[in-house]
């Protein structure tokens, strides 16, 4: 067995979509596991709110939610499904499961068993967000979505979202969620690379056309030219390209580590 | 909506409000909408958005009533007007000029062109 996490902290504030980068097979899932409390570390601990998941205490359980890359549905229909599972969650409100649902267009009662990937994944993540726990945690959200599926998606999340809410989203496509970010935290070779919110970024970085003079963490073609990621010189602020400041932090963990620790 | 420019994505939610008020579609003390549904129907993050308002209000664009939410300045197409020009006279005029010299256009032919330009009364 591989080991994946060894010396390895990690700590999410209150608030705030985080988005969880990191390659094909470099852990996203297992943390995002082990933070639910369906995986268990083999030493060390993950606690929420001060408690360790493990535990599976009902103050715990009642106040998380996960939505995996894949599900399997029981044959129910959607209103007996809630009827079954919106009691273990006090904060659970059926007009945003309703709200969310339209969001989708997905009709507010279907049988759960008749629906492909996608519409499932729809169908459940409205259900996930309107439990309103302090803490959700998706798995590749947007994986099985079709178009329209990925911007409504980014509407689901901009419009559930609230202070009381800590959002979790592992990816590898971060095209379709890099606008609605807050956080974001890039993990490799059991390391975490870059844990800084968006504002923080954008002011340690800028992500533009390459010019003369520059000394670039990482340089990109692209149909209008190079393409440069560079410390921000304090001038202006530009908007964040994810994929390069993702591609740049792996390239340069070093660069990335220092700019972001100086003062 | 896509973003494109390289500007910070809560300046560019700014010229879009900044568009709708100089189109008319959003009125001098007419309410903006609130944080939230602006920020889903751009598919941002509400920060994001609560950003851009905090820009446009320090600029005086936009005004708060508490508790009822943001409304546009009776002055502001003026001030958006300014922030427009500064903007331009600062950053784009020195990439256009770089453009132009690049290809070796003389200052004359600047004016020749821009003279032509404002007597087709283009979009006016």
């Amino acid at each position: 067995m591989r080991e994946l996490f060894s010396d390895f902290s990690l700590e999410l504030h209150d608030g705030g979509v985080y988005g969880l980068l990191g390659k094909n097979g470099a852990g996203k899932t297992t943390l995002i596991y082990l933070m639910s409390g369906l995986l268990t570390p083999d030493s060390g601990r993950v606690t929420y709110n001060g408690d360790d998941v493990r535990r599976r205490l009902p103050k715990t359980m009642n106040d998380l939610f996960l939505v995996p890359e894949e599900m399997e549905l029981p044959q129910l229909t959607l209103s007996k499904y809630v009827k079954l599972n919106a009691p273990f969650y006090p904060r659970f409100s059926h007009d945003d499961m309703m709200r969310y649902l339209d969001l989708f267009e997905m009709p507010h009662d279907v049988q759960l068993k008749s629906l492909s990937m996608g519409q499932k994944k729809k169908v459940f993540m409205s259900f996930a967000l309107a439990t309103n726990t302090g803490l959700l945690l998706m798995d590749e959200p947007t994986n099985g979505l079709d178009i329209p599926g990925k911007s409504q998606f980014r509407k689901f999340i901009a419009q559930g979202m609230s202070d009381e809410k800590t959002i979790v989203i592992s990816t590898h496509q971060v095209r379709d969620i890099e606008s609605i970010l807050d956080h974001v935290v890039v993990i490799d070779n059991s390391r975490v690379l870059l844990d800084a919110p968006l504002s923080e970024v954008s002011r340690r970085l800028s992500f533009r056309p390459l010019m003369q003079g520059d000394t670039p963490l990482l340089v990109q073609p692209s149909a209008l030219g190079m393409l440069a990621v560079v410390p921000n010189d304090g001038r202006e602020e530009t908007s964040i390209d994810m994929e390069m400041l993702f591609n740049a932090t792996l390239q340069q963990p070093e660069a990335i580590n220092q700019l972001f620790t100086q003062k | 909506m896509n973003f494109k420019e390289n500007k910070a994505i809560y300046l560019q939610i700014a010229d879009r409000i900044g568009d709708d008020i100089q189109a008319g579609r959003l009125q001098a003390d007419g309410k903006v909408p609130s944080v939230r549904e602006l920020a889903a129907q751009m598919e941002v993050n509400v920060n994001t958005v609560a950003r851009t308002y905090d820009y446009l209000q320090q600029s005086g664009v936009i005004y708060t009533k508490r508790g009822l939410g943001y409304f546009v300045s009776s002055d502001a197409s003026d001030i958006i007007v300014r922030l427009r020009r500064e903007q331009l006279m600062q950053g784009e005029m020195d990439y256009f000029f770089g453009q132009l010299r690049a290809v070796g256009v003389t200052p004359d032919e600047l004016r020749q062109k821009y003279e032509e330009f404002l007597a087709a009364d283009h979009g006016q």
